[in-house]
């Protein structure tokens, strides 16, 4: 029995498609990321799939219950981290626990187990008010305060967003404990390199959902040689390579463009390093790589939107 | 129960780590009442006045020591034309000027009075022809002065009678409406709103949680009023204190309804502070019947006054304190207000979103 089924859900604000008939399934215990940019829909996705939203069209069911009809049994089942830091920023660390503990009907004693690898990093500033803890601590303490009612499923939106790297690691690794002890996990977030963390990804953009498997196989799904170019002058390279007549598609990924070519020659990357020489480029480095998930979400991007 | 009180004291930690909201919830009271009681007074008091005595006889003189012994004049200089006293009003060092003749047969003293404020103007020339009255030489002339002013409750004509009520009423719209419809907006403001939703936390606690502390701290405010007025400003309380106790926690209550109301339709604080203001403090000043009198109003304006919680509250406030009737006598008041509550409650209930 699936956790989360979601099925053809659509939802519209204004004239502004937020979700176009998005549907997938998320089996119990498992880690589902949901990768995106800003206005791919997530939110919107988690806010029905928590209640909080009707959607236009479409249904699903959370832990078995039906999101419209049963949203009382789904909000006492689920735990949810809202995008935006969302505890009293006036109340002390301990007392916003203490207070969602209280509001779920359980005391932190209960289920002290499941956030105690998280609260013991906080615990030496729980008189502090929350407002003045950092971003990484607001962030495991609404971690703590979401899981304190030892959910079913926990849904969180983008809670790696503003904090530092090093806490985003240790982030995501209390996420693979909480997986350990059977909590179905919802987790999304706009960094592609997170996704590798999780068991399935689905790529989001403008509401659609464009691939939903392992990380893994969306990688391995991507299907033609993929190169990285660099050069001593970087953007013009890039616009250079975006007028080649046999480029398919050309992205900018921090040190490198990432290059695919139209399936053709044989030596088609040796026309395309001559070509380069005869524009100028003299230090061009051209070399195959594997595909990670951002290079397949620019490449499903272009195919399906 | 267990969530409920929790939530309650939540929102005491809110209310009271803010310290500016603290201190203008438990000083607001005292700041009016005493700001009404001393500082804002329609009463008249050593009023100064101008006199240009053209008679210069013992009836003069005497009528002149009268004024200058009345607690409302005081003589601020003799003049000695009326281009003198036209000089004295241009620069606003006086409010009247009396003009008394050479003695004559038929000579009448005449009163010029400053009638930019016409109230005051009024209640000046008033007080003016009172004293005049009564210093006149003869009883012959005295018995010509018809009629018998006897004022009911309020022989002194004492304005505290009138704001103390009113500044309840104000007060207690002011701090359950307004700050319970700020204290719902924040939650959806910072989001958290989304997560007390997410839980098991029914809808009508969340509600309930939010209101609680204010009707607490505007009974405290009701308290506070009280006794300033009583020991402060000698305002008596002559009806019964259960009444008066009742009578104010069922406007509260209409309060709170209408707090709640406006939460649902703003959504940001200062829309929320925004509508208070204006839908609510307004009419409760001004139709209030606590600053102008509703009964020289337009028409139309009398018929919006009905539909002003304030201004019920006022009229069961003014009968229980001042007048000292039994709670029979506010019966129409009191069936008003309850009627405002229960459809109010229906709206708020009816338009409180469980979803975002």
């Amino acid at each position: 029995m699936n956790q989360v089924i979601i099925r053809n859900i659509s939802r519209k604000y204004g004239d502004t498609t937020a979700l176009q008939a998005v549907g997938f399934s998320v089996p119990p215990g498992e880690l589902f990321g949901l990768i995106g940019p800003d206005g791919a829909g997530k939110t919107t996705l988690f806010r029905i799939l928590t209640t909080l939203l009707l959607p236009d069209s479409g249904s699903a069911t959370v832990c078995g219950f039906d999101i419209i009809r049963d949203w009382k049994e789904i909000r006492t089942r689920v735990g949810y981290m809202p995008g935006r830091f969302s505890l009293y920023q006036d109340l002390s660390m301990e007392e916003n626990l203490l207070f969602f503990a209280t509001v779920f009907n359980t005391r932190v004693e209960e289920n002290y187990d499941l956030i105690r690898d998280i609260y013991v990093q906080i615990e030496p500033f729980r008189k502090r008010r929350a407002g003045k803890l950092s971003g990484g601590m607001k962030q495991k303490l609404a971690l703590c305060c979401a899981l304190i009612h030892r959910p079913e499923v926990l849904f969180l939106d983008e809670p790696t967003t503003g904090v530092d790297p090093v806490s985003r690691v240790e982030f995501w690794d209390m996420l693979r404990r909480l997986k350990q002890q059977g909590i179905t996990i919802l987790v999304s977030t706009p960094y592609m390199d997170e996704a590798s963390r999780c068991d399935r990804i689905a790529l989001m953009r403008s509401g659609h959902c464009l691939s939903i498997d392992t990380p893994g196989a969306i990688c391995r799904s991507f299907g033609k040689p993929l190169y990285a170019v660099r050069s001593g002058r970087m953007y013009a390279l890039l616009k250079e390579l975006r007028t080649y007549k046999e480029t398919f598609s050309c992205y900018a990924f921090g040190d490198s463009h990432h290059l695919t070519l139209n399936p053709g020659g044989a030596d088609d990357v040796g026309a395309l390093q001559t070509w380069l020489r005869d524009k100028g480029y003299t230090d061009v480095s051209i070399e195959p790589i594997a595909p990670g998930i951002e290079d397949c979400f620019m490449e499903s991007g272009d195919r399906n939107v | 129960m267990k969530q409920f009180v929790s939530f309650i004291r939540k929102e005491f930690y809110h209310i009271f780590r803010d310290m500016r909201t603290t201190l203008m919830l438990l000083l607001m009271p005292v700041i009016l009442i005493i700001l009404f009681g001393f500082a804002i007074s329609t009463e008249i008091r050593r009023s100064p006045i101008a006199v240009w005595d053209q008679r210069h006889d013992d009836s003069s003189g005497k009528l002149i020591n009268q004024l200058q012994a009345s607690e409302y004049f005081e003589l601020y200089q003799m003049i000695n034309s009326r281009e003198e006293a036209g000089e004295l009003f241009r620069r606003g060092k006086i409010r009247l000027a009396l003009i008394i003749p050479p003695a004559q047969a038929d000579a009448r003293v005449q009163i010029l009075a400053d009638a930019t404020d016409p109230n005051e103007a009024n209640l000046l020339i008033r007080y003016a022809g009172a004293v005049m009255t009564s210093s006149l030489p003869g009883p012959s002339l005295r018995e010509e002065v018809s009629g018998e002013v006897l004022l009911l409750y309020n022989p002194q004509m004492k304005g505290a009678y009138n704001f103390v009520p009113g500044v309840m009423g104000l007060i207690l719209m002011l701090i359950c409406a307004m700050m319970t419809s700020v204290g719902i907006v924040k939650e959806k403001e910072l989001g958290t709103m989304e997560v007390l939703l997410v839980s098991p936390l029914r809808p009508v606690y969340i509600i309930l949680a939010k209101a609680a502390p204010y009707l607490l701290i505007s009974m405290v405010n009701i308290a506070t009023i009280l006794l300033l007025s009583r020991f402060l400003l000698d305002v008596p309380i002559r009806g019964s204190l259960v009444v008066l106790v009742s009578l104010s926690v069922l406007y509260a209550l209409v309060a709170l309804c209408l707090g709640l109301l406006i939460s649902t339709l703003a959504d940001t604080q200062q829309a929320a502070m925004l509508i208070s203001g204006v839908v609510l403090m307004l009419p409760t000043v001004l139709l209030s019947g606590m600053v102008f009198p509703v009964e020289n109003m337009p028409w139309i304006l009398r018929r919006l006054s009905d539909i002003v919680p304030a201004k019920w509250y006022i009229i069961g406030v003014k009968d229980v304190m001042i007048k000292g009737l039994e709670a029979g006598a506010i019966l129409r008041e009191t069936g008003i207000l309850a009627l405002m509550a229960i459809v109010l409650t229906g709206l708020s209930v009816k338009r409180f979103k469980i979803r975002l």
